[in-house]
């Protein structure tokens, strides 16, 4: 970050700085477009645009940020651009876990968070490469949504959670200890006790390594959240601000932590009323 | 219509907002705020808005709108976390209530039917206005949430009808920039723009608060259909 940079960042600091930041990546293939570049060259280009969000974020002091690399909806598109995308994201993987990247300079930890199995082999494997590699940091921490949706993501905790009764019963059982709690043989009146709450769900979310998020920026203008982080956000600033995701920079950012600092009192109450 | 809370009970405000909404022709508004005032106050806002009392005052006030029925839905933040829990609950009776446990992971369609089941389906809205002083969906439930067009309206006291009809005709809009035209047409009709004094009224209110060229670009794709 340059000097004014960092004095922009001092600056913000005296007020409440978000902990979380969420973006949605999009725009990458309209700027593509816009600018008459090949296919790929516009998600290279979100790339770099990314790498610097990144280093504002770490630089001002927001811990947690959090990216929709690629939404389990997006395999619908071209098989082509499916695969070469998917290229690039491995290719950036391994870009990331080097010695000198940004990875180590800000201390991250990385994690992916969707439903992995999705994935080709060597773009799973080099997820699981990455986060063993930057397990030992702990300064902040990169989330990044592959082959994910909210409504997966709550299909998968709710299959957890039934799971995890189920062990639980099936060992209470087994010690004659279940007293037909969780299964309905046994039980005279049919009845189940319902055991599953909020907080079960919570912890089998996959985006539980993080809080909720403060802000989540959509780029290009869409004023949609395309099935990201809706159980997370809540209480969350929603910006899109009408750029493409290539063109966003110091100043979007900076935008957003003062609309989320003009907020914060409203947005504290009704985090702790929830 | 996700508003806040506080704004919420500010009755005469919600009343005029639906009264907007009717005069334009939406068919059905969810009504959501987080402490459900909106649904402890379901009685008076219903009976205001039954089908019968539209047509009353519509002839009391010789307005040229024709009002449509109006069905109304009462959510709050009970409908959202709590209520996918209790989805939870129930497929884990169904599918795990005979003591096996099932191998296959559960899916989009079984997830609806037990929010349905257990008193919280109901669709996806295809556009969430916010009322309040933020841009924050307030824990509107997350299942309903997921391609929804997000647009904040500023608080509940300032609501315009100019910013309204902006709202929902750049809806409009930017769906028909995703499907081609024949579809496009068929969103349109959504907010059921059949009636001809319905579509003066509208676009002399659109004129009045500054679209004029999305007024022409309206009238030329009701024009080439």
């Amino acid at each position: 970050m340059d000097e004014d940079s960092s004095s922009i960042s001092r600056v913000l600091s005296v007020g409440p700085v978000p902990d979380h930041i969420a973006f949605i990546m999009d725009g990458n293939r309209r700027y593509a477009k816009k600018r008459n570049l090949l296919d790929g060259a516009g998600h290279r280009s979100g790339y770099l645009a990314l790498m610097n969000m990144l280093k504002y974020c770490y630089e001002l002091g927001v811990k947690y940020a959090t990216i929709y690399a690629f939404s389990i909806d997006n395999f619908r598109r071209r098989p082509e651009e499916v695969q070469s995308t998917m290229q690039l994201i491995l290719e950036k993987i391994e870009d990331l876990i080097k010695e000198e990247s940004m990875v180590n300079q800000y201390g991250v930890r990385i994690y992916f968070l969707g439903s992995l199995k999705l994935l080709s082999k060597p773009v799973r494997l080099a997820a699981e490469r990455a986060m063993v590699a930057t397990s030992g940091n702990s300064k902040s921490v990169l989330s990044i949504c592959l082959a994910y949706t909210s409504s997966d993501e709550i299909l998968h905790a709710v299959q957890e959670c039934c799971g995890e009764k189920w062990d639980e019963g099936s060992a209470l059982e087994s010690k004659g200890a279940g007293n037909g709690l969780v299964f309905l043989k046994g039980n005279e009146n049919g009845k189940i006790k319902p055991s599953i709450v909020v907080k079960d769900l919570e912890k089998h979310m996959y985006a539980a390594v993080a809080p909720d998020p403060d802000i989540i920026i959509r780029t290009s203008g869409e004023t949609r959240l395309s099935n990201f982080l809706l159980w997370q956000s809540a209480n969350c600033l929603l910006y899109a601000p009408p750029i493409l995701w290539p063109e966003i920079g110091l100043w979007h950012l900076i935008w957003a932590v003062l609309d989320f600092q003009r907020n914060f009192s409203y947005l504290k109450e009704k985090t702790k009323l929830s | 219509m996700v508003i806040d809370s506080e704004e919420a009970q500010e009755l005469s405000k919600v009343f005029e907002l639906l009264q907007w909404v009717a005069d334009i022709g939406v068919k059905s508004v969810c009504l959501y705020d987080p402490e459900g005032v909106l649904k402890k106050n379901k009685e008076p806002i219903t009976q205001r808005f039954s089908s019968a009392n539209l047509s009353e005052e519509a002839a009391v006030n010789g307005r040229l709108v024709t009002r449509r029925n109006l069905t109304l839905e009462f959510v709050s933040f009970e409908d959202g976390k709590e209520a996918v829990a209790k989805a939870a609950n129930y497929l884990f009776v169904k599918h795990y209530a005979n003591g096996t446990k099932e191998k296959s992971d559960f899916t989009e369609p079984q997830m609806a039917e037990a929010l349905g089941a257990i008193g919280s389906g109901g669709a996806e809205p295809d556009l969430l206005l916010i009322y309040g002083p933020t841009r924050c969906h307030l824990g509107f439930p997350a299942w309903r949430l997921r391609y929804t067009e997000i647009v904040h309206m500023g608080p509940l006291k300032s609501m315009s009808y100019g910013s309204l009809v902006k709202a929902i005709f750049k809806y409009t809009m930017v769906h028909q920039n995703y499907v081609t035209s024949s579809c496009g047409t068929s969103m349109m009709r959504k907010i059921d723009l059949t009636d001809a004094a319905s579509i003066v009224c509208i676009l002399l209110r659109m004129f009045f608060f500054d679209c004029r060229t999305k007024v022409k670009r309206y009238l030329l794709a009701c024009m080439s259909n």
